[in-house]
């Protein structure tokens, strides 16, 4: 069976116990990043009234040994919520708080890749750093499989499906059409959806985002992903690759631009911004996947509109080189430029960070650049 | 099939019927702990007016041996109302009746522990005890096997479920939301949700309640627990290891403190009661479970964050001590503690009792003290 055997109780009865008025208490639903980099995890608890804003939130903790983030003897770690959104699964006045990981002596836990994410955009504020990602993702039954695949064969070869509509080439729209409501209802800034080249694989994008608010918006629109797949018996996986062969992978291209780039002649920024990119491949390929790259090695192969993970390249309007610009931005002079190498399981917090360091910092080298305060 | 008939029955049609008008009268549903200690029933009788408190409603009685609770020949058995709230199944203006269980000869029932309970109780309110309790549970299917596992076989190991989500990581999750709004409802005072370990285990946590109102809001969210189960076709098991081997088991942690606890200076009061609870482990072992200790021997193994039932232990932020002091608390200074002790079937009157008795009133050694009047 393919869908999960939670997907088959009943939600009638469960919208009965769902419209049961709550008085003025509230449930706040705290997520956080586990110790994988990619894992997210989330629990709830009762506050007496509606949170207006993130500081209305307390500080919580939970136990680091079993989210592969601390040992049994010393596992309490604290949640610190950075960012409040709607429930859209609990609705109003229900809230999902994503929250930074400390370890026990209030030092960021391995994972927490935000809080160095931060300091960085806070280097740059003036510069008006925006960003979009487009946040690429497969459908998978419990059992593993590509959902809407036959069990013990594949589809026909890619061709038909992206943007494709009809049974024969969209395999579970309605988890794209619950999602996209869900983001919006929630507050995530989701701008726009559509069906990849893989059967039962889709995208959506999160954007235009400043600084920080990227890493938060994607990660909540995640969680929210997982989530309704859950509720529909399904699993959304972020693989780079779920399947060899002439199959595509799963990217998260990111686009960029800064207040300078966006005005005329901008686009002699963007093209010193990638000059310095140029430089400073390795560096950037360590930051685009949870491994250090090893994920993307099984994605970035040159085939199936990718770059080689070993070289670097830009163009416009091309899609098989790291940076694409965008053919209107060659025209008009000004705008932003596309990131396509980092992996659909990226950090967008690590993504982000790494592109402000390196086009805006102008550092160079293998290692980020340590600054003090 | 893993969901049972009734849950297929037309919840459509039902809903028709639970609309119609009741005019004045009221359905009052009495619920009381039958003869295992563990069990829960429950009958309804309609009342003529809403009862605003608890005295506005009668005694009544029922058949014992029927229950495990009296011989045939002489099997009434009274049911004092103890507390009252709104009833979440059958909404405004019925009630849920929390019952004291009296035999013929009106002494308390085997297993009403709720009446010396509440006498220890009276004699320490002006320490003003509160209590929260971490109950966990394993959803299994009406098969007996925990819900969404694979029939013939095993979920992938424990890492991924705890606070997990995701078709993969969550099941049974309908179920949890249905019962935290249910006891929200209902006036029972939950204060949060999360998954557990084990895959369909969860936990739900109740508090903090002071004195005798923890063992009846406990009692009243696991009756609610059992009933939303009911509803989705579905069983909620309080059994402390429902699967042997690498599988976590299932525990009520207790966490405990009096005003002086709470105020500055309280870790003092709070080593002192942990003192006096190494000397009496195994008074509590004998308390903390349904029948004296043996149920938690097979969950309390010194693996799976538990503490081995033989020995006792406390630590600072240690999950594999029989207490363990929070980190937030040894910073403060003042707080709580939590005993990771009791089992998930244990009765939260006897918890509450034993822990008042030996760190309040000082008791020693293996018996409870009579206190006359």
């Amino acid at each position: 069976m393919a869908t999960s055997a939670s997907s088959s109780l009943s939600k009638a009865v469960k919208q009965q116990y769902m419209d049961l008025p709550q008085g003025d208490q509230v449930q706040a639903m705290y997520v956080w990043i586990d110790g994988t980099g990619e894992g997210l995890r989330c629990k709830t608890r009762t506050l007496d009234s509606e949170p207006k804003t993130i500081d209305d939130l307390p500080e919580w903790n939970f136990d680091g040994s079993s989210t592969y983030q601390s040992e049994g003897s010393n596992s309490d770690m604290y949640l610190i919520p950075v960012a409040m959104f709607r429930d859209p699964f609990r609705k109003d006045p229900n809230k999902l708080v994503l929250c930074e990981v400390l370890k026990y002596n209030r030092k960021p836990a391995e994972t927490n890749l935000r809080l160095p994410c931060k300091r960085i955009m806070g280097m740059v504020d003036n510069q008006h750093p925006w960003f979009g990602m487009e946040q690429e993702y497969t459908i998978l039954g419990v059992d593993g499989h590509p959902y809407g695949w036959p069990s013990n064969g594949f589809p026909g070869p890619q061709g038909p499906y992206y943007c494709g509509v009809g049974a024969d080439k969209a395999y579970g729209r309605d988890i794209v059409e619950a999602h996209y409501r869900a983001c919006l209802y929630a507050g995530v800034q989701i701008c726009g959806t559509n069906a990849e080249v893989m059967p039962a694989q889709w995208e959506f994008q999160v954007g235009p985002c400043e600084g920080i608010n990227m890493g938060d918006h994607l990660w909540v629109a995640r969680f929210i992903l997982h989530r309704v797949c859950e509720d529909f018996g399904v699993v959304a996986s972020f693989d780079p690759k779920p399947i060899p062969g002439n199959w595509n992978g799963a990217g998260c291209h990111t686009n960029f631009s800064t207040k300078e780039m966006r005005e005329d002649d901008g686009l002699k920024f963007i093209e010193e911004a990638i000059e310095k990119l140029s430089k400073r491949h390795h560096y950037h390929i360590r930051a685009y996947d949870p491994k250090g790259g090893l994920d993307n090695a099984r994605r970035l192969t040159g085939h199936h509109e990718t770059s080689n993970i070993n070289e670097f390249s830009a163009g416009v309007a091309n899609r098989g080189a790291s940076i694409r610009i965008p053919r209107a931005v060659g025209q008009d002079k000004k705008g932003y430029f596309e990131d396509r190498r980092p992996s659909a399981n990226c950090d967008p917090y690590a993504v982000t960070e790494a592109l402000i360091r390196t086009c805006l910092l102008s550092e160079s080298g293998e290692e980020p650049e340590e600054y003090k305060n």
